[in-house]
């Protein structure tokens, strides 16, 4: 068996109320299943395109989406239903834009890559490695500017690590002690390559060093512990002191993209990371502390896949965009 | 009315939008505490502060990067890419972010922006420093392209990009900066999409922009000693691009030579062309020509840099033989 090293918590963990727990064990099966669900329909030619599946990261888009607050702001990457999940879309919202459907969160235009929605801080997952970096530096100099209080987020993987983007838009938020959290999820491939061909250290949070910032390696299969990290670097950001670079180490449980299914992973890796997979450690934290059973995850289980179910045949019905959608929006007209 | 040179315009139009609009912003090397290398925005800094009017490192994703996500969320950034040559350093955040955020969001954003660059050649600054951008950027649809050509088109034009609700990039020529030019003292913005006819003629139209467009100014003065009558157009703004101004004055001369300060393959010269062929084909008199940088690039030797951009010389003889047909 692959040994995985788990980070050790950097700030005290409080086991959450159970009303948070309650609301992030949801999410978390809702992005489960919405992910194998989506695999499922891919694979049948139902949904046309690519699709990048984040099952197995979901305790960092979780645990982030939870501690953050109204007007704050997320952007993400291509690996994205999931922070859409976690941040509050509508799953029907989003199975309709997979479908190309104009009631999809961006009217069919986006798709699989681009889940945005500006009424819940989502201010677009990108499709380019790294670019989402300055966009979310960019709203947060909105709210240093206008004094908001607000913060920015933004996901991204390891591989972006070694883009240019990243290192310039840390570089600045440094310096103009930017009110943003920068969070890597290390899944620890760039798509079908494993990061230590790629990248010259292990843990990636040691490059924040190089831009004063604070760099934090966290266990991001642990969505207490996300949130815990995460909570501590907001509330540096909202106190002006400038962002923090998190690292949370996690994995996917699926290939890169559609049709990749991962043969380039050594054995046991995928057995090893499912042992500590993000919904079970909240579970089973949960059951100790006598806040769930197994029948009730069972039956929560059950009725986040009808929810899935209902989104879809309800997408499938919806009408697709009309022909003057492929001109509207191209310009802002006023 | 005011004499300003191009770059006092530039400041000025600057000034009068930080002043008028809290929303209003300004960041790039070398703009706040230095003035600009181009001497343009001297005093901004002082007037505005700067928490409004910053320098940033050389990073130009990630500033132009920063400027969108300034603009989804409330403000209404201008940057400044010191030289156009550096629009393709951040041309990811250009072309991907900037032109599409809104269209595949379904029109969640409104992206106020603007990017403003000198551009151009003439003055030696060589191979990496002195190319014109409108070319790149015309081919990405979502972007709105201004090319203003004298001191109150620098004025009117910027102001006008900064108060639209989209990315405009505004292309400064470098080698205008100096050029002095009355400016109205009640210009305010001024809308894009508008070409101006700059001189009257009636055999043959000239359309060209910035530099070229001095050129061809010079050229139609020295015809006009021998009885020939040129009518310029300056374009002002390639996108939107003002296609009545265009037919009308073709349907009225039934010549046309289109003026470019860039390459020829795929330069914005073949628009102007199609759209001759496509719209205007029955008032043509004669076959329209190009007068462009061929295939070449910019070279630092001034006898060189003066072959590649079209003289006053290459666009009088392409007249002629234009009007020869």
């Amino acid at each position: 068996m692959i040994g995985i090293r788990i980070p050790e918590p950097t700030v005290e963990v409080k086991p959450l109320s159970e009303d948070i727990r309650r609301s992030m064990l949801y999410k978390m099966l809702q992005i489960r299943y919405t992910e194998e669900k989506l695999q499922e329909l891919f694979l049948a030619n139902a949904i046309r395109g690519t699709t990048h599946l984040c099952n197995g990261q979901e305790g960092v888009s979780t645990g982030v989406a939870a501690a953050l607050r109204k007007g704050d702001t997320v952007t993400c990457t291509y690996r994205g239903h999931g922070h859409a999940l976690a941040m509050g879309m509508p799953l029907k919202s989003l199975m309709a834009e997979m479908m190309g459907r104009v009631s999809g969160c961006c009217r069919g235009k986006g798709g699989s890559m681009h889940m945005t929605d500006a009424s819940l801080g989502l201010l677009g997952a990108n499709a380019i490695v790294g670019a989402q970096l300055p966009i979310a530096a960019g709203a947060a100099l909105t709210a240093q500017i206008e004094k908001t209080g607000n913060i920015a987020v933004s996901f991204f993987g390891d591989a972006a690590s070694n883009i240019g983007a990243f290192h310039e838009t840390l570089n600045l938020a440094s310096v103009w002690k930017l009110p943003v959290v920068f969070i890597c999820e290390n899944n620890r491939y760039g798509e079908y390559t494993p990061q230590h061909l790629t990248t010259p250290v292990e843990d990636l949070s040691i490059r924040a060093i190089s831009y004063n910032m604070p760099g934090v390696t966290v266990d991001g299969q642990d969505s207490e512990v996300v949130f815990a990290e995460f909570s501590a670097a907001a509330a540096r950001a909202r106190a002006g002191e400038g962002p923090t670079f998190l690292e949370m180490k996690t994995y996917r449980y699926r290939g890169h993209s559609r049709t990749d299914t991962g043969p380039y992973r050594p054995a046991g890796e995928l057995e090893a990371w499912m042992e500590r997979d993000p919904i079970k450690i909240l579970a089973d934290k949960m059951i100790a502390a006598g806040q769930l059973d197994q029948v009730e995850l069972e039956e929560l289980t059950q009725s986040v896949q009808r929810e899935i179910l209902g989104a879809v045949e309800w997408a499938q019905r919806e009408p697709y965009p009309d022909p003057e959608e492929l001109t509207r929006d191209i310009f802002y007209e006023g | 009315m005011t004499v300003l040179t191009y770059r006092e315009a530039v400041r000025n139009a600057l000034a009068d939008e930080l002043r008028s609009d809290p929303k209003v912003i300004f960041f790039g090397e070398d703009v706040a505490v230095a003035g600009g290398v181009f001497k343009v925005t001297p005093g901004l800094y002082e007037e505005f502060g700067g928490e409004r009017v910053r320098d940033t490192p050389i990073s130009e994703e990630a500033f132009v990067g920063m400027a969108l996500g300034a603009a989804i969320t409330g403000l209404r950034p201008i940057v400044e890419l010191m030289f156009a040559d550096f629009i393709p350093v951040a041309m990811d955040q250009i072309v991907n972010q900037i032109a599409k955020y809104r269209y595949m969001s379904g029109g969640q954003f409104v992206v106020p922006l603007t990017i403003r660059s000198a551009q151009g050649g003439g003055v030696g600054f060589g191979t990496q420093h002195s190319q014109t951008a409108e070319n790149w950027l015309m081919n990405t649809p979502g972007l709105k392209v201004v090319v203003p050509g004298n001191p109150a088109d620098a004025y009117g034009l910027l102001r006008g990009a900064i108060r639209e609700n989209n990315p405009v990039v505004v292309l400064e020529h470098k080698g205008l900066y100096n050029m002095k030019g009355e400016v109205p003292d009640d210009l305010g913005p001024l809308p894009l999409g508008k070409a101006r006819v700059v001189r009257e003629g009636s055999d043959l139209t000239i359309v060209a922009t910035q530099l070229v467009c001095q050129h061809s100014l010079k050229v139609a003065e020295e015809l006009a000693a021998e009885g020939i009558s040129v009518e310029i157009i300056d374009l002002r703004t390639m996108v939107p691009l003002d296609s009545e101004t265009l037919l009308s004055s073709i349907a009225k001369t039934g010549r046309l030579v289109v003026v470019e300060e860039a390459p020829h393959a795929s330069g914005w010269g073949g628009d102007i062309v199609s759209l001759a062929a496509d719209q205007g084909i029955f008032y043509l008199d004669a076959p329209v020509k190009r007068v462009n940088m061929g295939n070449v690039m910019f070279a630092y030797s001034e006898p060189l840099e003066k072959l590649a951009i079209p003289s006053p010389e290459r666009i009088k003889a392409a007249v002629r033989e234009v009007l020869a047909t």
